[in-house]
């Protein structure tokens, strides 16, 4: 039987200490860390459980933005009416992510920690060769089951999709992270694969995630995530938008846009080209339609995820375009 | 033992509109809900036993070939460990029979395989003192082989044309002459994928040994029939088998065999000595047992220019395993919708390497109406008449293949309810011509059925001293409700209210019954316990008219009448006595009657091989009538053309099962065929990985089921009428009818709604962009 410690944190300081231990692994909702040890990939000695931690819980905002803190959960955070008001993206992010049982449990911090639903890393005793597993060993999702694996990121070694709905919004929004006291942009958090596709984060022994940030505009009080899928609830995106719009007092011409993509990349996916192209341009479908293309420029496929190619872009101009309707 | 002891006043009944609710036909609710939801009720591995041992599986990792060696001294070693079971370790077993009862070779029988068929396929066990022990050292199991090449699937270039089934040809008429001649001609290839029945509950037992007697608690949708299979195995006599299941946590056909991972339990608590249990892991369910078989077929059919059929010409594949046989009846469907003078349809079996496939919520018939009622669809579109016309006028007036009349087929009926509640006549023809903003609206029809299986079962039933009634069977309920119908069957044909009467399943030592499967418990257990209900009342009304103790004696009548738990002469004019006083006034502590559904004179080994096996069956064409449940499904889809998603966003189905004995229950189970079939539609496939033999999304994350949200309002209307000719109350077959046409109807849906016909299941959303 395979023993491990389970310690509860007195303080943020001391969790970060002892996480930084060789084999420690924080431990908060558990959605992700405990299916991890199911599948055989998590194999923590100390586990340091730090949900009892005071005051980590909380979400300030104000002018200037939002603090949400790392333990509040998913749930918590996508029910909160500052954030539904002011910063709608981030909750329909939220609440269109996991299952309810789940978006109870998990927290914001976890969350950013959350890892890839590539069938092959998930499955060591069948599949040997993962190099974001075991760096060096290979990668057995390219030539086989792909229909889930990004077009956009991927590396020679690695073409895990990252899965998650929150950081797409984030990035979309230039949050940051809070690591203690030090910060650090979400889409900076975030490493590509590389030939290191199992350093995920950046982030490093001894630090611990706090808080994220995320920054007042007018293009996140105008904002949406629109999530594609066949299954309408509990499935991870086939491709995903978050879309922040804000017009010039025109109520036509695009003065900001904020565009990220979910499902479709190695990591959270700002889509730089496509805000570029539009930005000064007059909201035209036509236009949006074509500048979306924009954001799958360089994209990959590996068979089965062509179709992520086609319908990206689509989902992009989509969640523009209700933007543009919203008044 | 108690746990499956189930009483009717315990829980709420059904609702306000449920007048009656106690009788045959009334809506009483689930009486196991209220222990089901608050989690009283105990399942079959959930007991807790005295000395219980942990065994978990090791499964290979390679799809075909053999096992070189097995290096198990780590996980020997390990804390906790009990016993590493091997191929060679393992205690020998006898190969026990089929489910037909076919007397098996004379040759042992091992669950654990050295030659590998399929990757996820049993090689070891290992049992220890806690299931974290044993969860460890079966990872410390390190198993090498020598590896083969492997037969990945259907469309795998090895495969070839497989083996023909001579049993599932149906022919009449020159079906390929007159297709060559008619004027009007479709032809195209169906396919659905692997499917898996997904219950909530895995798989798992709990197997104790006493002597040479052995336990069994495990989920089981037939505990004769497996009782039957675990002695066979253990070369014990079938009596010294108990299996225990008091409840099921969804079989859809899985459950109804002992599998290999139970021989390996029961193996171990031999070997050990201490009851052993064992549980699927949900990736195990993936390929510890079969999901439905994926299947191929062509269909083609020639008409006249009025959409008149006259030659269907239909071939099929299905997929077994390497040393197992699995046939999937294609032909079920084709051969008996629609009238058609010419016919022809035979079948093949291809031998891949994976899991010999089962017995999945309508076999044969679910993707059998794939095919015929998706080209019959086409067929519609080719010479422009509107699908649900089309099988009007090629309604089939009797069976077409057994040539004899349909005992009941309130399809036609099925249909004008159906179009009716729906508002079929509102659909405009051409594809793609209703929208939504950026959706594609889509109207879709097909038809459904399933035959009217006919078997045997027996059923205790006790008037006990209370005036209370007992209900003995050793059939199941996996949330069908047979608990309910059987409170009902037995109260409304003793005379007393449902809360009176206590129905105990579940255990093999009571009363025998045969499979639950095939949607035939229902007409089955409610006819075995009327006979037995019948027979106690007599004995009861025989006595209080008869012994010269009772109240009633001096009266001289010919009969009484029970009603309410009392007794009373027919027309009132003499004492009204409760059933308890009268069996106190003659001397009774209870009566007791046994009932079956089996021909008269019977002899035991008759029965025995009724309850066993599924070879004396009743055929559904027995005698001068053709047997069958009919539906009818009218869909509506939404598909966002940007994104190619599909979403059902209304569902109206007529549906003949006969007479309902319980119409809330029946429902239920209806919508869940619906449901199910939503899946099948648009979700649910079986991916495997071609390099490795292996189902790579074999968890319930990645293998997609419909949640709450893919679900829109349902609604359901019964057409039927009694049908003495399949049951003993006038019952047909609710379980497995409402999934057949299901995907062939959202399909004919979104091809409605976009133009794009998808002949491969699921649909998703990168077939319609």
């Amino acid at each position: 039987m395979r023993d491990f410690s389970y310690l509860r944190a007195t303080s943020a300081d001391a969790a970060r200490q002892t996480a930084a231990l060789p084999g420690a692994m924080l431990l908060a909702g558990g959605t992700t860390l405990i299916d991890l040890a199911k599948c055989g990939i998590a194999e923590p000695d100390t586990l340091v459980d730090i949900t009892h931690l005071e005051g980590l819980d909380r979400i300030e905002i104000d002018e200037r933005g939002a603090i949400i803190g790392a333990l509040a959960t998913m749930s918590h955070v996508a029910d909160h009416a500052d954030i539904k008001g002011r910063f709608p993206a981030i909750s329909e992010a939220l609440w269109q992510a996991a299952s309810a049982q789940i978006r109870n449990m998990a927290t914001i911090g976890g969350n950013l920690m959350q890892r890839t639903r590539c069938p092959y890393f998930r499955d060591p005793s069948n599949f040997a060769a993962c190099n974001k597993r075991e760096p060096g060993s290979g990668c057995s999702a390219i030539g086989g089951v792909t229909r889930g694996h990004a077009v956009l990121g991927t590396s020679e070694a690695c073409i895990a999709m990252y899965p998650g709905d929150l950081a797409t919004a984030l990035v979309a929004f230039d949050a940051t992270v809070h690591l203690g006291d030090r910060r650090i942009l979400v889409d900076d958090f975030f490493l590509l694969p590389g030939t290191t596709p199992d350093k995920e984060h950046a982030i490093e022994p001894g630090e611990m995630i706090t808080a994220i940030e995320i920054p007042s505009s007018a293009a996140v009080r105008r904002s949406t995530y629109l999530k594609v899928r066949d299954r309408q609830s509990y499935e991870f995106a086939a491709a995903s938008a978050a879309v922040g719009l804000e017009l010039e007092a025109d109520g036509r011409t695009i003065r900001d846009l904020r565009v990220a993509l979910g499902g479709v990349a190695t990591k959270p996916w700002r889509a730089r080209a496509v805000e570029d192209a539009l930005k000064g341009k007059m909201l035209e479908p036509e236009a949006v339609r074509a500048a979306s293309l924009l954001a799958v420029e360089g994209a990959v496929d590996h068979g089965a995820n062509h179709y992520k190619i086609e319908l990206a872009p689509r989902v992009v101009a989509r969640a523009i375009l209700k933007m543009g309707e919203t008044a | 033992m108690t746990v499956h002891d189930i009483r009717v006043g315990e829980s709420k009944r059904g609702d306000a509109s449920d007048g009656g609710a106690d009788a045959v036909g009334g809506r009483l609710s689930r009486v196991d809900g209220p222990a089901k939801i608050t989690g009283a009720a105990k399942y079959a591995v959930e007991q807790q036993l005295e000395g219980l041992a942990y065994a978990v599986l090791v499964e290979s990792t390679i799809a075909s070939g053999k096992v070189r060696a097995i290096d198990s001294k780590a996980a020997e070693a390990a804390p906790g460990v009990l016993k590493v079971l091997t191929p060679d370790t393992i205690i020998s077993l006898k190969t026990a029979s089929d489910w037909f009862g076919t007397p098996p070779p004379d040759r042992p029988y091992c669950p654990l395989a050295r030659d590998i068929t399929f990757s996820g396929q049993h090689v070891a066990a290992v049992v220890a003192e806690t299931f974290e022990q044993a969860v460890a050292a079966a990872a410390m199991v390190k198993v090498s082989y020598d590896e083969t090449p492997s037969i990945v699937d259907l469309s795998d270039g090895k495969a070839g044309d497989g083996i023909p089934v001579d049993a599932m040809t149906k022919e009449w008429g020159d079906a390929q002459a007159a297709f060559a001649s008619a004027p009007v001609r479709i032809c195209a290839a169906y396919n659905t994928p692997r499917e898996y029945q997904a219950p909530m509950e895995p798989h798992g037992l709990i197997a104790r040994w006493e002597g040479d007697h052995l336990t069994v608690w495990e989920p089981s949708q037939w505990l004769d029939g497996m009782a039957r299979t675990y002695a066979e195995w253990f070369a014990v006599p079938f009596e010294n088998v108990r299996l225990v299941s008091p409840y099921v946590g969804g079989g859809f056909g899985s459950k109804a065999l002992a599998l290999s991972h139970g021989a390996v339990a029961a193996s171990a608590a031999k070997m050990l000595g201490r009851p052993v249990r064992l549980v699927m892991t949900r990736a195990q369910t993936f390929t510890g047992y079969g999901g439905r078989a994926a299947t191929r077929q062509t269909v083609t059919i020639g008409a006249d220019h009025d959409g008149l059929i006259q030659s269907i010409v239909h071939r099929g594949v299905n997929e077994t395993s390497i040393d197992g046989m699995w046939v999937e009846p294609l032909g079920s469907v084709t051969s008996i919708m629609y009238a058609t003078p010419n016919f022809s349809s035979r079948q093949n079996v291809v031998r891949v390497n994976s899991v010999v496939p089962g017995a999945m919520r309508a076999p044969g018939e679910n993707p059998s109406a794939f095919g015929i009622e998706s080209a019959i669809d086409e067929l519609a579109y080719e010479v422009g008449i509107d699908p649900l016309e089309i099988r009007l006028r090629n309604y089939a007036e009797q069976d077409p293949h057994a040539k004899k009349a349909w005992s009941t087929r309130q399809l036609r009926e099925a249909f004008a309810a159906g179009a009716e509640r729906f508002g079929w006549a509102r659909r405009t023809p051409e594809p793609r011509s209703m929208r939504d903003g950026n959706y594609l609206i889509g109207w879709g029809v097909a038809a459904g059925t399933y035959p009217v299986r006919r078997a045997y079962g027996e059923a205790v039933v006790r008037i006990l001293a209370d005036g209370s009634v007992e209900v003995e069977s050793s059939s199941i309920d996996m949330g069908q409700g047979t608990y309910t119908i059987l409170a009902q069957t037995a109260a409304e044909t003793v005379g007393v209210s449902a809360d009176d009467v206590v129905v105990k399943l579940g255990d093999s030592r009571f009363a025998r019954a045969g499979v639950s499967g095939g949607s035939r418990l229902a007409g089955v257990m409610t006819g075995a316990v009327y006979k037995a209900a019948s027979s106690a009342l007599d004995q009861l009304i025989g006595l209080a008219i008869g012994d010269p103790r009772s109240p009633f004696h001096a009266l001289q009548a010919n009969t009484l009448v029970v009603a309410n738990g009392r007794i009373t002469a027919p027309r009132g004019d003499g004492p009204d006595v409760s059933i308890a006083d009268l069996l106190k006034s003659v001397g009774r502590d209870r009566i007791e009657a046994t009932g079956d559904t089996m021909p008269a004179n019977s002899t035991a080994e008759d029965r025995y091989k009724n309850y066993t096996t599924i070879a004396m069956a009743l055929p559904h064409t027995e005698g001068d009538y053709s047997r069958h449940s009919w539906c009818a499904h009218f869909v509506e889809v939404r598909v966002d053309e940007d994104f190619g998603t599909v979403r059902v966003s209304r569902v109206v189905s007529a549906l003949d099962s006969g007479r309902l004995y319980n119409p809330k229950l029946a429902e239920s189970q209806w919508k869940g065929g619906i449901i199910m079939g939503i899946g099948q539609a648009l979700l649910e496939e079986g991916i495997v990985d071609r390099r490795h033999g292996r189902i790579v999304n074999n968890n319930l994350a990645d293998y997609l089921v419909p949640t709450n949200a893919d679900i829109p309002d349902i609604e359901v209307i019964s057409v039927g009428i009694p049908d003495l000719h399949s049951s003993v109350l006038g019952g047909k077959g609710v379980g497995e009818l409402a999934i057949v046409g299901m995907a062939p109807a959202i399909a004919n849906a979104v091809f409605h709604a976009t133009g794009k016909r998808i002949r491969d299941l699921p649909i998703t959303l990168e077939k319609l962009i």
